[in-house]
């Protein structure tokens, strides 16, 4: 693997192309820079690939999931927990899922389109509970970019003046479907806030977008372009400035340096043929999701940084987070035999409960949010999973038959999605002995949930059991024990994985400073999840591509003013 | 140009898009898709005579009735033959679960599944088909027919026949009224 030719130097190279560097290459080809944005996985155009409007009886499978695409056969994200060839390891003991993205726009390509801000309280927990630490930045310094971000990428939601769950510059959203009305109705009785969800989803167009259509597949990858995804709204029209290089299969394994200490590139594997590559540049900003950027810098090793590259902290893989997550669903009576009528609407939920209880006295830290599901959906691989939880038991036959009608769609399902306190037994590190199909030194994760977390869980069980049973309705499965951590989701499996370079004033205990820029290393830049101080109990993906703005608006200062 | 005539286009040029099936999946499909059509199938995974048991079965868990056709009329044997293949770990509580149900049947009546009565198999059926009620000696039977059944639900609900026909499925109406506070 010797083979290793020189390509054009940029001025700028990303690594990654989902929502933290998708957005680093629209503002900066805007602001003029030349950019080289460097993808490990697959191309992909919605236009072309998306398998939106499929029946499902146009496939065998009729929809399942298939290893390479884990969330159905038809999602549009290439990708997993597993990837083959590119393991990953886990110390004994604890339990962590990795899953990354392997296609052009990355996880974007996958996510609910959930675009919450982090509110104010969000940057300085720490000052409110003593717990993690406060980001050396504050809502004020970010929110011209969440502005920004929303008028460019469109979000719909409602003004609800909720201190801590910001409202946004919304575009109308839409009506509740028939069973969101009635969960709205039993969370009002239990005074819970049940709001408009906040999808980056059209209802109203944007130029060269279409509004949603609700065909309520957008995890097929969206035709219109109704929805948000890196690849057709930051990456297209970066292209489209002439400015930008986007390198698909194109894994990189190594950051270079100059002798003066410098970054001076990037060295990528081309996965199609296995050769290597140096691409040059003046600047690196690497994007490749919280865990991935920590593992290059930890196998960017040299003399100047035995301890991988930008780690003269030693906290290169550490506070990694993973938002906390457990389900629950359960059969509502009352909306069985219900009137044929439509279910329609975008590919996700149309109202959600944002944190409620802010400064309650309660026995876990910070909160979560709720997410909702249920009703009837297109009906594919693994319809109704189990009639015999209904009432009737099971059974086969023409009454089995009828029973299926009947049953069908008289559903809720909650799911809570929840903060997490960094800890110290929560981290990646390289893994002495593996390495992956490129030779590239893997990661090996540690995972410690601490009672912050589990109480919190707890919490959530206990709150969508109320609300099931405030609608009527009977919960599928027994209240989780404490031995079973309470329903807790595996770390990882929310696929929310933050920090690992996490963002500090002092040189010391943090990786980047407030521009996320690395401590060590001038030119050198973190533009994903990894920066992130602490968690939130929203999603992060908003943040991401808000800080990759505001970090990509210093890069391209700095650039013109030749202080890079 | 109307939301409806939009959809149209947009699905017309799904249908001519490349989409990364192999060859031999894309003409399963197109085999799916003439369910109607009474053409003579050769399974890759069931034997012969799993494959009598497979289809008597799954017409009892999913009968023809007033508003659509059985299990069978809408390809489910044919599905569950190629989740079999397409999903290896479901091959031995299949076929494991199928020879569960002769051994049964032959304990009380010598008979495999499938030469036994309607009523014999009825018997039996009634001591697998409901969880709750069911004793403890046939809690093998019991978790094979709740999967079968899954299947065969997953297969008949997913069809076209089942879809456009058996469930009160409602899609394309919209739902662009914007949101009131209530």
């Amino acid at each position: 693997m010797s083979i290793r030719s020189q390509t054009p130097a940029a001025d700028v190279v990303i690594v990654g192309s989902g929502a933290g560097g998708g957005m680093a290459a629209y503002a900066l080809t805007r602001a003029g820079v030349n950019v080289t944005l460097l993808e490990a996985g697959l191309p992909w155009d919605n236009a072309t690939d998306s398998a939106m409007f499929k029946w499902p009886y146009e496939s065998p499978r009729r929809g399942a999931s298939t290893t390479e695409r884990p969330f159905g056969e038809w999602d549009a994200c290439e990708g997993g927990w597993e990837i083959p060839g590119e393991p990953y390891t886990v110390a004994q003991g604890d339990q962590f899922r990795w899953w990354r993205a392997r296609m052009v726009g990355g996880r974007t390509n996958h996510w609910g389109r959930i675009s919450l801000r982090f509110g104010p309280r969000d940057f300085k927990s720490k000052t409110h509970d003593g717990l993690g630490d406060d980001w050396p930045i504050s809502y004020a310094d970010v929110t011209p970019y969440y502005e920004r971000l929303e008028r460019l990428v469109g979000v719909f939601g409602s003004n609800e003046n909720i201190p801590n769950s910001p409202d946004s510059i919304f575009q109308p959203a839409p009506r509740p479907r028939c069973y969101e009305l009635l969960v709205q109705q039993a969370s009002c009785r239990l005074n819970i806030t049940c709001v408009a969800s906040r999808l980056s989803i059209l209802t109203r167009p944007l130029p060269g977008r279409a509004a949603c259509h609700y065909c309520g597949q957008c995890n097929r990858g969206c035709r219109t372009n109704s929805n948000f995804s890196s690849t057709n709204v930051l990456i297209a029209p970066a292209l489209a400035t002439g400015k930008l290089t986007l390198k698909t299969n194109a894994m990189v394994r190594e950051i270079t340096l100059d002798r003066a200490g410098k970054a001076s590139g990037v060295i990528y594997v081309d996965t199609k043929d296995g050769t290597e590559h140096l691409q040059p540049a003046r600047v690196v900003v690497l994007a490749a999701s919280a865990c991935e950027t920590s593992r290059l810098l930890l196998n960017s090793k040299s003399a100047s940084f035995s301890n991988g590259l930008a780690n003269a902290s030693g906290t290169v893989g550490k506070y990694l987070t993973d938002t906390t997550g457990t389900d629950v669903a359960g059969f509502v009576p009352k909306m069985m035999d219900h009137v044929p009528h439509n279910h329609d609407g975008v590919g996700g939920m149309h109202v959600y409960m944002p944190w409620w209880l802010e400064d309650k006295k309660l026995d876990f830290p910070r909160g979560y949010h709720i997410e909702v599901w249920g009703g009837a959906s297109l009906p594919g691989h693994g319809f109704m999973g189990g009639i015999h939880r209904y009432p009737p038991g099971g059974g086969y036959g023409k009454q089995l038959k009828e029973d299926y009608r009947r049953y069908y769609g008289a559903y809720v399902g909650f799911s809570g999605r929840g903060e997490m306190i960094p800890n110290e037994n929560s981290y990646c590190e390289i893994d002495p002995n593996v390495v992956d199909r490129w030779g590239i030194p893997v990661l090996r994760f540690h995972w410690k949930w601490t009672d912050h977390e589990y109480l919190q869980v707890k919490h959530m069980q206990e709150t969508f059991r109320s609300i099931i049973a405030e609608m009527g309705g009977e919960v599928y499965s027994p209240m989780p024990t404490r031995e079973q951590g309470y329903g807790i989701a595996a770390g990882g499996v929310i696929i929310h994985e933050l920090g690992g370079t996490r963002m500090g004033a002092d040189p010391k205990t943090s990786v980047v400073n407030a521009n996320c820029q690395t401590h060590d290393v001038k030119n050198l830049f973190v533009a994903d999840g990894a920066p992130f101080t602490s968690q939130a109990d929203k999603n992060p993906t908003w943040t991401i591509m808000a800080l990759s703005w505001r970090t990509s608006d210093h890069i391209a200062d700095q650039l013109k003013k030749r202080a890079l | 140009m109307k939301r409806r005539e939009a959809l149209g286009a947009v699905a017309a040029a799904a249908l001519t898009a490349a989409f990364k099936w192999t060859t031999a999946e894309a003409a399963k499909a197109a085999e799916f898709a003439r369910e109607a059509v009474k053409a003579p199938y050769a399974p890759t995974f069931f034997t012969p005579h799993e494959w009598e048991t497979v289809r008597v079965l799954a017409d009892i868990v999913i009968p023809k009735d007033e508003r659509s056709g059985s299990a069978t009329d809408a390809g489910v044997p044919e599905f569950m033959d190629f989740m079999m293949g397409d999903r290896p770990d479901g091959q031995i509580p299949m076929r494991g679960g199928l020879a569960w149900l002769d051994n049964e049947c032959f304990e009380r009546f010598g008979k495999t599944f499938v030469d036994s009565s309607p009523e014999n198999r009825t018997a039996v059926l009634n001591d697998i088909a409901w969880p709750k009620k069911a004793k403890a000696e046939h809690s093998q039977g019991v978790a094979f027919f709740n999967m079968f059944r899954d299947m065969t639900a997953s297969g008949f609900w997913s069809s076209k026949m089942g879809i456009r026909a058996g469930l009160d499925w409602v899609s394309g109406a919209g739902a662009a009224q914007t949101w009131r506070s209530i």
